[in-house]
């Protein structure tokens, strides 16, 4: 099997980068649902990378003309699901600083009582 | 009368120019209630709100930075389940709520008739600008359609819950979206629900405060993503 330069650079990344998700897993930085997402995500793209034809055949599968168009869609796909996992992510942090403040807030005042007390 | 607590939980940012007169028209004695505890939760304010409050001798509970309304509400009901309050009313910080309402929010749940009482400003006639009429007809469709519930206003703040409904209600989102989602958990933990008239004050300054249209892309990404994750 003759791989261009291109296909070498591309296969080496995607390994690294799959080396990272097994790393991330052991270190418990990403979980099992976590490790089959990258996994399958990096593992496929090695084997397309591979395998350019098995992308036309994908293509001719899903009813798009060219392997590269069935490429860029699903990149597309995945970006927009990234870009949500971000998303909710981001607002997961939000919502633990959230309670952090809330948590701060009560503890200041249960060491102010009970000379402040409000009631009427 | 029997021994019940009252807190008026009051979420605040920057409301020092108001909060004052706020605080100082709650009355001093409400029917059925023994005792009126006030909250006020400064939203990381800058502009001194803190300070108005405890120098009418409030409770003040600081937020550290700026959380957004479903923040200092999740203050406020905290603040409410660990002290073991019998009723809690939460009322806008900006002067549009009229404290002579309390007595008629209050009363179903005095009554023990519900669990959840909600102060709504259009069962009424009111002078509500268009844009704020028309920001409460679509979250109100919003509401029905996430959370299948009806109500005439989704917006208020101006809410009252018993024991029951203080334990029950879970809040999730930080900001004005929270205003929905309350909805959600009186739907979820089954809680029943009362809407009674209240008297909305719209001054030039409540005008500027609130909901606005800007926010509206915002509070429904946040209302789809908590559907979606």
């Amino acid at each position: 099997m003759n791989l261009t330069i291109t296909q070498i650079f591309l296969f080496l990344f995607l390994l690294f980068a799959l080396s990272r998700v097994i790393l991330r897993f052991k270190s418990g930085e990403v979980s099992s649902r976590g490790l089959i997402f990258w996994g399958l995500l990096f593992s496929s793209a090695i084997v397309v990378v591979i395998v350019p034809e098995l992308s036309g055949k994908i293509a001719t599968v899903l009813g798009i003309g060219r392997g590269a168009d069935a490429v860029i869609y699903t990149s597309i796909v995945l970006l927009f699901y990234l870009v949500f996992r971000l998303y909710v992510y981001i607002q997961d942090i939000r919502y633990e600083i959230s309670d952090l403040v809330k948590k701060l807030a009560l503890k200041d005042i249960d060491e102010k009582k009970p000379s402040k007390s409000a009631r009427h | 009368m029997e021994n019940v607590n009252l807190l008026i939980g009051i979420p605040a940012y920057n409301e020092a120019k108001i909060l004052g007169r706020v605080l100082k028209s709650l009355p001093r004695k409400i029917p059925g209630i023994a005792n009126i505890n006030v909250l006020v939760v400064d939203d990381g304010s800058t502009d001194g709100t803190a300070k108005v409050a405890e120098s009418a001798g409030i409770i003040v509970a600081r937020h550290l930075v700026n959380r957004g309304l479903g923040g200092a509400l999740k203050t406020v009901f905290a603040y409410a389940r660990k002290n073991n309050f019998d009723f809690l009313v939460t009322m806008d910080a900006d002067g549009q709520h009229d404290s002579q309402d309390l007595t008629r929010i209050l009363t179903p749940l005095i009554n023990k008739r519900n669990d959840v009482v909600i102060g709504s400003r259009w069962l009424k006639p009111n002078s509500a600008p268009f844009s704020r009429r028309f920001m409460n007809k679509l979250a109100n469709y919003v509401t029905l359609i996430f959370f299948g519930i009806s109500t005439t206003d989704s917006q208020s703040g101006f809410r009252a819950f018993n024991k029951k409904s203080i334990a029950a209600v879970n809040l999730q989102t930080d900001g004005m979206e929270v205003s929905s989602e309350i909805f959600r958990e009186i739907i979820s933990h089954k809680l029943s629900v009362r809407e009674v008239p209240i008297k909305a004050i719209y001054t030039d300054y409540s005008k500027k405060k609130g909901q606005s249209l800007a926010n509206a892309p915002n509070v429904l990404i946040q209302l789809l993503l908590r559907l979606l994750r």
